[in-house]
């Protein structure tokens, strides 16, 4: 479903970085993808690359066959099959938790507002946030509104979803209703790459962890290998550190 | 909302204050009132509202030569009818103050009749000019400021370019040069190519409200950049993830955030917009400012006319302000 090969990207500002050296990966329909690494690892970039986001420098990105580093690719296309969650969440301030869910809907899939609005309740409803339809992301806790978030990545119908530390920015008790969500979308078969550093999560839910350090992937297997025996030194390092 | 909530800390103090601010306001306006006394100067406010509106004498005149035939009066409007061998003529007249009689011979260009009607005076006109001048080119300038705003931040080189250097020299310029090169330049070339194809050549008033617009744009152009930057990064990478174009991002996402930061700058550029249309004299065209001027030669009372002038401006650009702020408040409750 999603191939990556030897994709490498370095920023210049403010100063030079290797984000992503010769990255390579293969992510299966349904499969459940959570990358961990230290800050500045590039695991953002990586999946950031994954929509185009960010460009990749050199490589090949093949989402469902389509090349999409190809100039010919319509990037909007493919975008929309990509649901992405943001660490800062990114709803749109000056429209209500339901009109953020329709805004997409209507204005890329050309739905009709009355088709859009009821898929928008049903997934309101969905990640447990219903009452809150008519309310503006401001009055939301963290919590709330990255569910609105996530509903609203999942009202385009996704063939993936990308998670950029999805609960990096909420307070300790609003993580959970959180991963509650994207616990239940695991479930349901959707196919996830989760950037974040919930090892419970990862423990729990993942198919396969992926390890990166430095720009490169150092290390991966399924969850219960990995936390158990992990193969590298840093790895090892990485684990000692934050469990 | 925030002034609620200032108003129940009200102190003693916030009082006192209050009260300073009203003291050196009546002490202000004491003194210019002290130094107008003091100057050398008969001042005469009561001709002043003549400049507004007027009661003017108007001379219905003769245009034959004949005998007054006829005065017939009906239902408050009277009718003469001059008469010679060759010709007659009829004059709707006002019967208050009709100068001949039956059987009178007159000459032409003698008066008939007068009678007196209200006129607009000059500041009148000029202040309607003003703001008819300026309304059409704050619209004017807002559409190229956006277009401007909207390039000046795009990828494509061309659009990008073209539009710094259209802020920058517009910007850079004096609008008084701009005037010039709009009338006497641009004028001239397109008012001949219209008569080429035998076309009423364009009144100067549209080279000046051009040149307005023009000017205007450019400021509203950077202003619009500015809030379009302001808005946080995340907004329009969220849009573009979920498959929205750049250009579907920047209409639903990106600008209605963007105009509420653009509306307070906006309202100076504005203001700044009425009071430069007071330079739009110096290609005949009578606003405000210019009228006061004919005003002043023909009255030789520079003070009064001049303060009442200030005094028009501050009421379009007061104005101005209350609208901006009521729509800025209208789209907080929007939000």
């Amino acid at each position: 479903m999603i191939e990556v090969s030897n994709i490498s990207k370095t920023f210049y500002a403010p100063h030079e970085i290797n984000a992503l050296v010769n990255v390579s990966n293969k992510i299966k329909k349904g499969e459940v993808v959570v990358v961990i690494g230290p800050s500045g690892s590039g695991k953002s970039t990586f999946l950031r690359c994954l929509n185009r986001l960010e460009t990749a420098d050199s490589g090949k990105i093949y989402i469902h066959g389509v090349d999409i580093l190809s100039p010919k690719t319509n990037i909007n296309k493919i975008r929309a099959e990509l649901g992405m969650v943001f660490q800062s969440f990114n709803l749109f301030p000056h429209k209500t938790a339901l009109q953020n869910l329709v805004l997409a809907q209507t204005v890329v899939r050309k739905h009709s507002k009355k088709k859009a609005l009821e898929k928008a309740m049903a997934l309101l409803k969905k990640v447990g946030i219903e009452d809150k339809a008519g309310v503006y992301p401001d009055n939301l806790s963290g919590g709330q509104q990255q569910r609105v978030a996530i509903a609203r990545a999942l009202a385009m119908e996704p063939k993936a979803m990308l998670f950029d530390e999805p609960t990096s920015a909420l307070d300790p008790e609003m993580i959970g209703e959180v991963l509650e969500v994207m616990r239940t979308l695991a479930k349901e078969g959707m196919t996830m790459v989760v950037v974040t550093h919930e090892m419970g999560f990862a423990k729990e839910v993942a198919d396969r962890v992926i390890f990166m350090d430095n720009g490169a992937i150092i290390e991966e297997a399924d969850p219960e290998h990995f936390f158990t025996n992990p193969v590298h030194q840093r790895t090892k390092l990485f684990l000692d550190q934050i469990l | 909302m925030a002034s609620d909530n200032r108003k129940t800390l009200k102190t003693k103090t916030y009082y006192l204050w209050v009260g300073l601010f009203f003291v050196l306001l009546t002490g202000l306006i004491g003194f210019l009132y002290y130094s107008t006394a003091k100057i050398d100067y008969v001042w005469r406010w009561h001709r002043v509202p003549r400049y507004f509106v007027y009661e003017n004498n108007v001379e219905i005149k003769s245009e034959i030569e004949g005998t007054v035939h006829k005065i017939s009066i009906k239902n408050g409007k009277a009718v003469i009818l001059i008469k010679n061998e060759a010709t007659g003529e009829s004059y709707d007249i006002y019967p208050e103050n009709i100068m001949v009689s039956q059987g009178d011979y007159v000459y032409m260009g003698d008066v008939l009749s007068t009678h007196k009607q209200w006129e607009t005076g000059l500041l009148l006109k000029g202040l309607w000019l003003t703001l008819k001048v300026s309304v059409i080119a704050i619209i004017l300038g807002t559409i190229l400021g956006l277009f401007g705003g909207i390039a000046r931040v795009s990828s494509n080189p061309a659009l990008k370019w073209a539009s710094a250097t259209y802020v920058e020299t517009i910007r850079g310029s004096p609008l008084l040069v701009q005037i010039f090169i709009w009338y006497f330049v641009l004028g001239t070339l397109i008012n001949n190519i219209l008569a080429q194809y035998s076309i009423n050549p364009l009144p100067p008033l549209w080279y000046g409200i051009a040149s307005l617009a023009c000017f205007a744009g450019a400021y509203v152009a950077e202003i619009v950049r500015a809030g379009i930057q302001s808005i946080h990064r995340g907004q329009s990478e969220a849009a573009r993830s979920l498959g929205m174009t750049y250009s579907q991002a920047m209409r639903h996402v990106i600008l209605p955030q963007a105009i509420l930061r653009i509306l307070p700058p906006l309202a100076g550029q504005f203001i700044s917009l009425i009071k430069d249309s007071s330079l739009l004299g110096i290609i005949a065209i009578r606003e405000l400012t210019k009228a006061t001027r004919e005003a002043v030669t023909s009255s030789l009372q520079p003070f009064e006319l001049w303060f009442s002038c200030a005094i028009l401006y501050l009421v379009l650009t007061f104005s101005l302000s209350l609208i901006v702020q009521y729509m800025e408040r209208r789209m907080l409750v929007n939000d």
